[in-house]
């Protein structure tokens, strides 16, 4: 069946712009010398931001001795540094929160988002990457699957369809969705990704985290590999949780069968604890 | 209570000529109470010839206390020779990082990697206890007890208050002098001033009374406003902070690595003579690799 070009279209139009405040601050902070009271000003104009920031500079995470009640006065009591780090780690998850999670199915892929980007950026550590860049990795894990998201609100009763199309009859999901949007979750997330002028790698990484081939970037592989090993784990659900193996040469490019990957992550439940923090209100 | 200086270079080991007097390796102070506990106070490349002094006394216990993780203050750390021989106890202090959502442990034993370094942490030998330090948390150190503050530094950075015996050490780590983001004509500026008398008179409460407070002056008043936002302060910043908080010794450490022995000597006459002594002033002296001050 599926939908005409048409109503694609309209469905990448559909979704919320990347929020404007969260554009904003990754411009500013691109540039070294960004004034902090400019930064200040646009994280005080989104409440949404404005909360989530309070919430995290009171969490046992900062250990702060006062309560802070303000913006400004946690610039004052952290640093500007601080804060301007910090808003970069959430600007993105903001991205996700703002899709809606109003029900289960929606909840678990967000967890199995939040999962993969967590992963990713372990494994981005493990070969080596600064810390600064993988947050690249970690941002490019939580947004692999926002093709899903964005089907899923386009029409959902119809994704419940494809869901039930991968329960019931087996279907694998994206055949699924081809089948019933004519169009997959990997596509439409590289849309998505075009929509809101994303960098080519990230936008590449959505477009290809179910297929594979040995030309992709070291952050294309990561994300690959944090998606299966994410299912492994049962971090969430991504609506397709069969366990599969890595490609050999992902294999000798992390040195080890996923099974050992898996192992070597230890402990994920405090990382991923505060990135849901970040995204529940 | 004695305190001794092994490293009081800011950002990098600064060898040569220059630096002959006052010493090129990054922070590492050696506090030793009057029942001869160990206390370290960061861990910059000061802590290597420290650690070399330490033989006679193993085995030991050894508390150590990172203001922050930046490398200046950490980099001497895989060096330190009683970690590597059984019997010795190293209990460790730091903040948890909120950006890179490690605790202290995790950012110190990633130093350990075998890319950065051959030993893994597995493979040492003497006993480790990390101990993530919310603020204002107490912890005990032999006979003496310490307690932090935040400070203002890109990146969180405890300052430590050590008492024992009714004596006590402050040491600010790296800390920056707060200030107004906002131009006196903005709307904010009031508010935000409000906040930063706030935070100083907390920190001041936190300092008062000390004996000795070893403050981060990496700056004079002409390079800072190049530098503000880096982190750090300068002598005219700490001694007003000084006389406030009615210290009585000041130590200016984490020195400029591109001020020489003669410069730096000029920079602190000249903070001097722009500051003249005041009834009840504590002293003012540079801190110097392997100078020792009794309490
Ligand atoms: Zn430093
Ligand atoms: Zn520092």
């Amino acid at each position: 069946m599926g939908y005409s070009a048409k109503k694609l279209i309209r469905l990448v139009d559909g979704m919320p712009a990347f929020p404007p405040s969260v554009y904003r601050i990754l411009q500013l902070t691109s540039d070294i010398n960004c004034e902090p009271k400019d930064l200040v000003r646009v994280i005080d104009h989104d409440p949404v931001l404005t909360l989530k920031l309070l919430q995290l500079v009171n969490s046992p995470y900062f250990g702060l001795s006062r309560q802070i009640g303000s913006i400004r006065q946690a610039v004052v009591f952290v640093g500007i540094n601080t804060i301007k780090n910090l808003v970069l780690t959430i600007a993105p998850l903001e991205m996700l929160s703002r899709q809606g999670t109003d029900n289960r199915w929606m909840e678990n892929l967000l967890a199995h988002a939040i999962g993969v980007g967590v992963i990713a950026k372990h494994l981005a550590r493990r070969c080596g990457i600064s810390e600064v860049e993988a947050t690249d990795y970690f941002v490019a894990g939580l947004l692999h699957d926002i093709g899903k998201m964005a089907l899923h609100r386009f029409k959902p009763e119809d994704y419940k369809d494809v869901l039930r199309l991968t329960k019931k009859k087996g279907v694998p999901l994206l055949e699924a969705e081809r089948e019933i949007f004519g169009v997959d979750h990997a596509q439409v997330g590289a849309m998505l990704g075009d929509k809101w002028c994303l960098p080519v790698e990230l936008v590449v990484s959505m477009e290809k985290h179910h297929d594979w081939n040995p030309n992709l970037s070291l952050l294309q592989d990561c994300v690959y590999a944090a998606n299966l090993m994410a299912k492994r784990l049962r971090v969430g659900s991504s609506g397709n949780d069969t366990p599969e193996n890595l490609p050999k040469e992902l294999e000798q490019r992390f040195g080890a069968k996923i099974e050992e990957l898996v192992g070597t992550l230890g402990d994920l439940s405090g990382e991923m604890n505060f990135t849901q923090i970040l995204i529940h209100p | 209570m004695k305190v001794k200086f092994w490293g009081v270079r800011g950002s990098i080991p600064t060898p040569g000529p220059s630096t002959v007097k006052y010493g090129g390796n990054t922070t590492c102070i050696e506090v030793r109470t009057d029942d001869n506990d160990l206390i370290i106070l960061d861990a910059g490349t000061g802590i290597f010839p420290l650690a070399m002094t330490l033989f006679p006394e193993l085995p030991l216990t050894c508390h150590l206390f990172i203001s922050h993780t930046h490398w200046d203050h950490i980099q001497g750390l895989p060096f330190f020779i009683p970690s590597f021989i059984p019997g010795n106890t190293l209990r460790i202090h730091g903040a948890y990082d909120p950006i890179d959502r490690r605790d202290i442990r995790e950012i110190l034993s990633g130093q350990l990697q075998y890319c950065y370094f051959p030993v893994r942490e597995a493979e040492l030998k003497a006993r480790l206890e990390y101990v993530t330090l919310k603020e204002r948390q107490t912890a005990q150190a032999g006979s003496a007890t310490v307690s932090n503050i935040l400070m203002n530094h890109p990146v969180l950075c405890f300052g430590y208050r050590i008492e024992c015996n009714g004596k006590a050490v402050f040491f600010t780590g790296d800390h920056e002098q707060l200030y107004n983001i906002y131009a006196p004509e903005d709307p904010e500026h009031h508010e935000y001033e409000q906040y930063m008398t706030q935070k100083n008179q907390a920190i001041v409460e936190f300092i008062r009374g000390v004996d000795v407070l070893i403050a981060d002056t990496s700056y004079t008043m002409e390079d800072y406003p190049a530098k503000k936002g880096w982190g750090h302060s300068t002598y005219d910043a700490n001694i007003a902070m000084a006389r406030a908080a009615g210290v009585r010794q000041v130590f200016f450490t984490h020195h400029e690595p591109t001020r020489g022995d003669a410069a730096l000597e000029k920079v602190f006459q000249d903070a001097m003579d722009r500051h003249p002594r005041q009834p009840g002033d504590p002293e003012f002296a540079l801190a110097r690799e392997g100078l020792v001050f009794e309490l």
